[in-house]
């Protein structure tokens, strides 16, 4: 039981810079020898759900990956306006 | 001499004048040496909204820097307690637009850290810009 586990193991991590459907393979290697069909389906349900998430975050990634993750875009749209004014108004700093 | 006097009085006056009328405008521009730092490209826009310098530092440069963003940073600091945000938020946004406003030959910060010099082309701003 050990070693399935520990080959189940081996097998999900090298799928992750391989393919998905050697992913499958992982997932089920991984649940060992009593892996059903009810639960191979559970497991590909699991995975076409998280094909999706990856497809809907891939956009998103760039933007998470900032200098300042704590400045908000929507904040900035709301004080543009007004730091374009102090920029005028202080000319001999900017 | 008398009249060469009151005429040179005159003269003074006229000019004190012209000064006063200009001495608005005149008080909203850059100091000469910051201006000729930002064309020859010592100094750039950095993201966070304050003044870099981009290559070696030089005591009169590096305080010149440090002056206008102590300055700057009193600015912001006013502005973003009028705006209820934090003085870094007001500071960047204040550097998306003051990297925009650069002219070419000028330096700016690229979102990588890296200085860059602005072209005819928009420059390479934060993602979260406007």
């Amino acid at each position: 039981m050990t070693d399935q586990k520990l080959t189940g193991n081996r097998a999900g991590a090298t799928s992750l810079t391989v393919t998905r459907g050697n992913r499958a393979v992982g997932h089920v290697m991984r649940h060992g020898v009593r892996v059903t069909i009810r639960n191979a389906g559970v497991v590909m349900i699991g995975l076409s759900a998280l094909s999706g998430c990856i497809n809907v975050a891939a956009p998103e990634e760039p933007i998470v990956i900032e200098l300042n993750i704590n400045i908000r875009q929507e904040v900035i749209y709301r004080l543009a306006e007004d730091a374009a004014n102090t920029i005028d108004e202080n000319a001999d700093i900017f | 001499m008398m009249k060469n006097a009151r005429a040179t009085i005159l003269a003074a006056a006229v000019s004190a004048a012209a000064i006063v009328s200009f001495a608005v405008p005149a008080l909203a521009q850059r100091d000469p040496a910051y201006a000729a730092a930002r064309a020859n490209g010592t100094v750039g826009e950095r993201v966070d909204g304050y003044l870099g310098i981009v290559g070696d530092a030089t005591p009169a440069l590096q305080s010149m820097v440090n002056d206008i963003n102590i300055k700057r940073r009193a600015v912001y600091s006013r502005k973003a307690v009028e705006k209820d945000a934090t003085v870094e938020q007001y500071a960047m946004t204040a550097g998306c637009q003051a990297i925009a406003r650069t002219v070419p030959g000028e330096k700016y910060q690229a979102p990588s850290g890296e200085w860059r010099t602005r072209t005819e082309e928009p420059p390479e701003r934060d993602s979260r810009c406007p």
